[in-house]
């Protein structure tokens, strides 16, 4: 178990990362991420106040849909990763464990008077992940079998009002429930019951997003980095862009729309290391020519176990983000080759119906 | 296995007739790190001195080193750790051997745990 954001958390269960690691991908894991913040937004005015925070659209998010968006700060830099959900009477968002005090704080002086903002203190969060996870959890509840991804619903499961998204943190089909906490137990040793799921701690969750290139907010995340840097231009959707019916209006607009008609001088990118010595966060990237000159850093790194090799991201200045491009790594003072590839290293398996 | 000793690393050396330490990690260790993912063993002729870094070896989440418990001279490395790191993992007191050394210096071995001084620390960490 270590400390996480002031939460206890377990890194691993009793069979270790790389085990827990391939069951999810092979079957069903189960994660209790209860640690994340759950906040319900509500008011006719809570869309745009989201907006108002968030280079994203809320206002046009209909009912049962999700969507992945950021906080960013008047630099541009990103304050936080989140989900938002349409819930018809409110808006339900889930934040980051080491920054939902901060967000909530931010969000109370920015948009309090306009919505209503409610901490959902007395909730869990449980994730299901894995091509097993649709018939374990339609054994309990078939009418989430056919759930499109990134939507979410009201559903009881095992006689306890949860509500489900599809969606997660592995790359593969997978639900987030939320569920009272008083019942959150009872809900993940019913789950554990199927010979399916397994227990998964906090290293394997790692390994599995790394794996399926998603970021880790202050890792590959940070108010050093932009949207537009990390890859993320596509959760900024047109209508907030230049030339769109609510462009800009957020924190950071100048420099993130800027970089959205110029293009911003680095880029987060996949990094798949040579040899088998894995690269990790906070390694500097050398060009990949002499090796002389700076040109990035990784921000996060490791092995993974369903590579089978060691796998990192890391931002690198533009002329060295096209895939194929050889950068060097340097790790215990000597460089390693690693070529720049495209994110996900592992084929992406979200529903699609 | 009394011939082998135990550094408070958690290393292990088991001397040879011929003057040759066999050197490892523990079962302790190995359970402690979790699966090892890269082994990087040192050249042979190189020299080592008791407590300096030998191995550099790398898990899933961390990367750490075992450290020569005693000085000598590395006369071979376990090649398989390269392709098959997790022999570490599955067999640490045997197949998961690292190095072997020429040892310089046995009295160095007598500054070492036995297997009950060892278990009695493990015990109680």
């Amino acid at each position: 178990m270590v400390a996480f954001a002031g939460y206890h958390m377990p890194v691993q269960y009793a069979h270790g990362i790389i085990h827990e690691h391939k069951h999810t991908r092979a079957a069903a894991g189960l994660f209790d991420v209860s640690h994340m913040g759950q906040v319900r937004i509500s008011g006719e005015g809570a869309a745009s106040a989201l907006e108002s925070l968030a280079p994203m659209d809320v206002v046009d998010l209909e009912i049962g849909h999700m969507r992945y968006g950021l906080f960013t700060d008047a630099g541009g830099g990103v304050l936080d990763d989140f989900l938002v959900a349409n819930a018809g009477e409110h808006l339900d968002m889930v934040i980051n464990a080491a920054c939902k005090k901060d967000d909530l704080h931010r969000m109370r002086i920015a948009v309090g008077d306009r919505c209503r903002i409610e901490e959902l203190e007395g909730r869990a969060l449980l994730a299901l992940q894995g091509p097993a996870a649709c018939e374990v959890l339609g054994a309990m509840a078939p009418t989430i079998i056919n759930m499109p991804f990134m939507t979410a619903a009201d559903v009881e499961l095992a006689g306890i009002a949860c509500v489900v998204s599809r969606c997660g943190y592995t790359g593969e089909d997978g639900f987030e429930i939320s569920v009272p906490g008083a019942a959150a137990d009872a809900l993940a040793r019913k789950l554990l019951a199927n010979d399916a799921v397994a227990p998964i701690g906090l290293g394997a969750r790692d390994s599995l997003r790394l794996e399926a290139g998603l970021c880790l907010y202050g890792h590959d995340l940070t108010l050093q980095t932009t949207p537009v840097e990390a890859g993320l231009r596509w959760t900024i959707a047109k209508v907030r862009q230049p030339g769109g019916q609510r462009a800009g209006g957020f924190p950071g607009d100048d420099r993130i729309l800027r970089q959205l008609v110029e293009g911003a001088s680095r880029r987060l990118v996949g990094l798949r290391p040579r040899g088998r010595a894995p690269v990790r966060a906070g390694a500097e990237l050398m060009d990949g020519d002499g090796g002389s000159i700076g040109i990035g850093i990784v921000t996060s790194g490791g092995f993974g176990p369903t590579v089978g090799a060691p796998v990192a991201m890391g931002y690198v200045g533009s002329a060295h983000q096209k895939p194929g491009t050889i950068v060097q790594a340097v790790v215990r003072g000597k460089q390693l080759p690693t070529e720049v590839v495209r994110l996900p290293f592992v084929e992406r398996r979200y529903y699609r119906g | 296995m009394s011939a082998v000793k135990f550094t408070k690393d958690h290393e292990w050396i088991l001397m040879q007739d011929d003057g040759i330490g066999v050197i490892g990690i523990t079962d302790y260790a190995q359970d402690q790190l979790g699966e090892l993912v890269y082994v990087e063993l040192p050249e042979i002729d190189k020299e080592l001195s008791g407590g300096s870094d030998a191995v550099v070896i790398e898990s899933v989440k961390a990367a750490g080193e075992v450290k020569a418990p005693v000085s000598g001279t590395v006369v071979a490395v376990n090649e398989a750790l390269a392709d098959e790191p997790e022999k570490v993992n599955n067999d640490p007191m045997g197949d998961g051997w690292f190095i072997k050394m020429k040892i310089t210096d046995t009295s160095e071995l007598d500054d070492l745990m036995d297997e009950d001084a060892y278990k009695e620390y493990t015990d109680d960490l």
